[in-house]
Order: C-alpha cells, then sequence, then structure tokens
C-alpha cells in the first residue's frame, strides 16, 4: 500500500504546487503508515537531480516518465498504471486546470471516489473525510469517500512545504499510453509570457470598475510588477473587454487564494466575494467608505485610486530596493 | 448534429449561503435557483452550432421534480428536449455515471457540460462522462467550432491557452467566454410549455463522495484602516506586521 502523488512539471521544473503536493502526501501516508511514490510524467522530465530532490519533501520513491506529448488523458494513463504498481489507496494531484482534466480520467480507470478544491488533511477516524471548498469560496463541506483508492485534487497555496527527508530514489517508469489518450491534438499554445499566472500567485493587484477604464491599467500593473504580483479584475471590468476574461475573478471567474489580495475600485459584490474571501490578507482600496470590501478586508485605505495607487507604489519600490 | 447539454441547477448567484440541521443541509429557503451560469454558455453555443449546421440540442439534468422550472427556463432558451434523470445529485460520481448511462446508446456527437458547478465546485462531470463514454475531453473551452466532423476548441491551461483540434463525437465544458448567455423571449417560454421533457428513473448509481457537515468561513476581524495621505504606510505594515510581502 501506498500513497501516490503527480508531480506537474512545466519546461522541465516543479512549481510550488509539487513541493506542496509532496509535503501534503507524505502527511497523509504517515497518518496511514506508507510510503510516498511520486510519478513525474510530462515530454520534459526535470532532472534526476530534482526529482530525488522531492524526497526532501517526504518522497520515498519518484517514477519519471517521458510522454511523447503533454496530454492530461496520457498523464492519467501513467498514473492508473502507477497506481496499480505500488498499491495506491490514495492518489495526490494538484487542483490546477490540468489537474482539473487528469482526475476525473483517473477516477474512471482506478473505480476511485474524487475530491476535489480540498483543503484539509484526511481525516480517518471516522471514515475517510476531507474538507473542500463549496459555493464557490462562500463555504466548506467535510465529504466522507467511501470507495478503496480515493483521489484528493488539492487546492494550491493551502498546504505548508515541509522539508522533512532525505533525497529519494529515481527510478525510470514505463506504462504503455493507448492513441486514445492522444486524440486531443494541440496547434498551438499561447503561454504568458513575462507576467505571473493568476492561479499561481501568491499575492495579487486587482482593479474593478472604479479604475475607471483601461487606459488606466498601468497603475495596477506597475503595482503588481514592483510587488511580483498577478493580476486581476471584477466581472464588469472584463465584460467591457477592458481586461482579459482570464483575470476575472468571482463565482463566475476564477476563485484565488494568494497569500495578499489587493482590490482598487472594486465594490465587494457577495459574487466577487465568493472567489478571493479565502485570500490570507486582503487589502480595499476605495473611494466610498460604505463600500461593502470594507466589510471583509484586513486593511483599508478610503481614498481616490488615482491618489493612494501612486503613493503606493512608491513605497513599494523603496521596500523592494531596500531588500 | 446531435448535442447532449448537462445542467445543473444552483442557488443563484447573490445567495447567501446558511445551512441547516446542526449545519448538515444547505438552507433553501427563500432561494432562487438559477441553471449553472456555465451549462448556460454551454447551452447557447449549442444552439448557435445547431442553428448554423442543423441538428437539436437536447438538455439532461440529474436532479428531481422541483428543478423542472430551470429545465423549462431551458427549452425557453432553446432546447429542442429535455431528460431529468430522478435522482438526488449527491455527488459528480453520480450524475456523471447516470448521465452516461443513459446517453451512451443515443449517438450524441457533442457532449457539453460547464466547466464546474458554481454550488459544489467539482469541476468533475464532463470528464467523468467523457471517461465512461471513452470520448476525447476538452476541458474549460472558451472557443469551440465544429466544422463537419473536426472540432477547433482554445481552452484555458494553467499560464495560458491551448488551441486543440479532435474529431467527433467529444465531450467539452464551458468556461467564461465562450459565448453570451442568451434570455428566453415571450416566444420561447411559450413553446417551452409543449415541448418534450422526459424523466427518466435513475439507473442506480451509488455516489462516492457525501457531504457530511458544513461550514461558513470564519468571521474576519475590524478591517484597519490606513489614512489615504499616507498611503505609503499600508507596504511597511504587510511588510512587518502582516509579514506578507
Ligand atoms: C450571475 C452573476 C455573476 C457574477 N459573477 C461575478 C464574478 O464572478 N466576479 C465579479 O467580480 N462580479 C460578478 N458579478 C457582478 C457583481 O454583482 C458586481 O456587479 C461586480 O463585482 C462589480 O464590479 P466592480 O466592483 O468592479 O464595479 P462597481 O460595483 O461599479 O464598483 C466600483 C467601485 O469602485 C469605487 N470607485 C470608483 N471610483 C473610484 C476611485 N477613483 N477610487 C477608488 N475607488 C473608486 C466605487 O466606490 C465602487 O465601490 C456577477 C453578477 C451576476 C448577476
Amino acid at each position: 500500500m501506498s500513497i501516490l502523488i503527480f508531480a506537474e512539471s512545466s519546461e522541465g521544473k516543479f512549481k510550488k504546487a509539487v513541493f506542496e503536493a509532496v509535503s501534503y502526501g507524505k502527511e497523509v501516508a504517515d497518518k496511514l503508515g506508507v510510503e510516498v511514490n511520486v510519478l513525474c510524467a510530462s515530454t520534459q522530465v526535470p532532472t534526476d537531480a530534482d526529482l530525488a530532490a522531492l524526497g526532501k519533501f517526504g518522497a520515498n520513491k519518484v517514477w519519471k516518465m517521458t510522454l511523447s506529448e503533454d496530454r492530461p488523458a496520457a498523464m492519467a494513463e501513467a498514473l492508473a498504471d502507477a497506481a496499480g504498481k505500488c498499491g495506491a489507496r490514495v492518489v495526490v494531484i494538484s487542483n490546477n486546470y490540468n489537474g482539473k482534466s487528469i482526475a476525473p480520467a483517473l477516477a474512471v480507470q482506478l473505480k476511485a471516489s474524487i475530491a476535489s478544491g480540498v483543503i484539509s488533511v484526511p481525516d480517518t477516524n471516522n471514515g475517510f473525510q476531507v474538507k473542500r471548498g463549496v459555493y464557490s469560496g462562500k463555504a466548506f463541506a467535510q465529504v466522507n469517500l467511501t470507495s478503496v483508492v480515493k483521489i484528493l485534487a488539492i487546492t494550491p497555496n493551502t498546504f505548508a512545504i515541509k522539508e522533512s527527508g532525505n533525497d529519494a530514489a529515481v527510478e525510470a517508469f514505463s506504462a504503455s499510453i493507448s492513441d486514445a489518450s492522444y486524440r486531443l491534438k494541440a496547434q498551438s499554445v499561447n503561454k504568458v509570457q513575462g507576467k505571473i499566472p493568476l492561479t499561481e500567485a501568491e499575492v495579487v493587484v486587482s482593479g474593478g470598475r472604479g479604475m475607471k477604464g483601461p487606459e488606466n491599467w498601468g497603475l495596477i500593473e506597475d503595482l503588481a510588477t514592483t510587488l511580483g504580483a498577478a493580476t486581476a479584475c471584477s466581472k464588469p471590468v472584463a465584460d467591457m473587454d477592458w481586461r482579459p476574461h482570464e483575470e476575472h475573478v468571482g463565482q463566475t471567474g476564477i476563485t484565488i487564494k494568494p497569500n495578499l489580495y489587493i482590490a482598487v475600485g472594486i465594490s465587494g459584490a457577495i459574487q466577487h466575494l465568493a472567489g478571493v474571501s479565502s485570500s490570507k490578507v486582503i487589502v480595499a482600496i476605495n473611494k466610498d467608505p460604505e463600500a461593502p470590501f470594507f466589510k471583509v478586508a484586513d486593511y483599508g485605505i478610503v481614498g481616490d485610486a488615482f491618489d493612494v495607487l501612486p503613493r503606493l507604489i512608491a513605497a513599494a519600490k523603496e521596500l523592494k530596493a531596500a531588500q | 448534429m446531435k448535442i447532449l447539454v448537462c445542467m445543473s441547477v444552483v442557488p443563484d448567484t447573490t445567495t447567501k449561503i446558511t445551512f441547516t440541521d446542526n449545519n448538515t443541509k444547505f438552507n433553501t429557503a427563500g432561494v432562487q435557483y438559477i441553471i449553472n451560469p456555465y451549462d448556460e454558455l454551454s447551452l447557447t453555443r449549442a444552439l448557435e452550432l445547431t442553428e448554423a449546421q442543423g441538428g437539436t440540442v437536447t438538455v439532461i439534468h440529474v436532479g428531481l421534480a422541483d428543478s423542472e422550472a430551470s429545465i423549462r427556463k431551458a427549452l425557453a432558451i432553446g432546447a429542442h428536449d429535455a431528460i431529468r434523470i430522478n435522482a438526488e445529485p449527491v455527488d459528480a460520481t453520480l450524475v456523471a455515471q447516470e448521465i452516461a448511462n443513459w446517453a451512451g446508446s443515443q449517438g450524441f456527437d457533442l457532449i457539453l457540460t460547464g466547466r464546474e458547478s458554481i454550488d459544489y465546485n467539482g469541476g468533475l462531470v464532463g470528464g467523468l462522462i467523457a471517461a465512461h463514454l471513452d470520448l476525447p475531453f476538452i476541458n474549460i473551452v472558451t472557443q469551440l467550432d465544429v466544422a463537419g466532423t473536426e472540432v477547433t476548441a482554445i481552452r484555458d491551461i494553467d499560464g495560458g491557452k491551448e488551441t486543440v483540434k479532435a474529431n467527433l463525437p467529444l465531450v467539452a465544458s464551458a468556461q467564461k467566454d465562450l459565448t453570451e448567455p442568451r434570455i428566453p423571449n415571450m416566444r420561447g417560454i411559450m413553446a417551452a410549455r409543449t415541448k418534450p421533457l422526459q424523466v427518466v428513473e435513475a439507473s442506480g448509481v451509488q455516489a462516492l463522495g457525501q457531504s457530511l457537515s458544513f461550514e461558513l468561513p470564519p468571521a474576519k476581524g475590524a478591517v484597519k484602516l490606513i489614512d489615504a495621505e499616507k498611503a505609503g504606510d499600508l507596504i511597511q505594515m504587510l511588510h512587518q506586521e502582516a509579514k506578507i510581502i
């Protein structure tokens, strides 16, 4: 018996979410008294040194497999094979876009149950219970999974990265991938260049209708760049095409959970708050002292964004220069 | 083209979420229900495709009789017929398997779902149906075009977008930007009354994940206000006090 963790790599590197997943998996494995196996299946597998280094976060063994194309269906097939080989009872995946495509395909192959958006380590005293986000950030549910094999798709930026061990053993892994897993043919990939993807960002600077127009986004971007943050926006801002739709956060956009969310000129409608209220620290900047955002914010500035932002940018530049 | 649109019925987005029975049940008192916004996008895109190329759009919902008003709304927007599988939609495993069991033999060219439901947020039903029926799955699409049997789609991926091609039949899940939702007009509402809504008994799939209890996020303390004239102080507070920058 063991735990299997999917280690996603992008351009031959691991992202922080992988270290979170392995640290999380180690905690679950200790609870169940089993080993931690990791599978990295990708077109560009990281170096053996990087793979072995996952041992620091608790991996006992790391399997590596090179895929001919980076398709979630192929990753799911490799994972299903690996889960069979190591007798995995729990498979841990990051609940990012890629994970969301892998998890259901894997679940059917393993006849497993899935909990997605998981934010707790399982409670195994009474069945197998995990906490997950529901109602788009407005609440949490305690879910009991009853199948033999369980898939946990964990929310990024939720679990601490914990260093506990030494290098893991790295082994080549092979599984036959059916042609069916390559039925989607990628024509092109457009990665956002030189910007931090919103879903992975630890700091997010977000603008609403109070920013008046797309021509004023230089201020939002300036603050974001200085803080190493991603940019986001409210729904009307995306609807009016001031900003691309993938920046739209909220109940009908993306739910994010950064360490710091700075909302500028956003009123704080219930649908908007749903997507951002799990942020660890919230800052609201609004000229209206009655704006609902101040009710959920940790820090607030009542003032005109066009006066406040330049002061924040200047102070942030000063801080970064001193660091 | 024969298109199946999977639809869930969810509390209106303005709903203040509360629970009853010692936090074990969602409090439905006074709650308005709507078609899940992402499913509304799939429905509209399905209608656009069949209007341009011919075909039919069937909506399918796994749920109890109280969701029929929302199903009628989907018919009013333009779906040709509707199926309700009579079962409590306990989890994604159950919903997807019930839909796959029914749809498997019906010869649909395209099955559309939303990228997630805004109540359960599982984001799993589309992928599970595709896996059960052994169909290709295009997740989180912001653009979907069909030419003959070839589908071209743009999907959100981590940190960007990907353009993919695949052949029908397949399953895809709708993301914002796929299209703009339609509002039913009077004629649609009248027509919906007589469109077929067939109730199918469930095949008895077992759910594998039961939500036992719920909780609300912890209440926030009072906001700490900083004078706009001294806005720069915020940066120092975030650095020294909150220690997050
Ligand atoms: C079905 C449905 C789903 C929805 N989903 C979402 C969602 O996912 N995400 C989302 O964001 N919204 C969503 N909404 C919309 C939501 O209800 C609000 O309309 C929206 O969030 C408001 O955006 P805003 O705060 O940018 O604009 P507004 O509500 O117009 O607020 C602008 C704010 O800027 C302030 N302001 C103006 N000028 C300045 C200035 N110079 N300096 C400082 N502050 C200033 C104002 O005081 C005001 O508070 C949804 C609505 C519906 C019906």
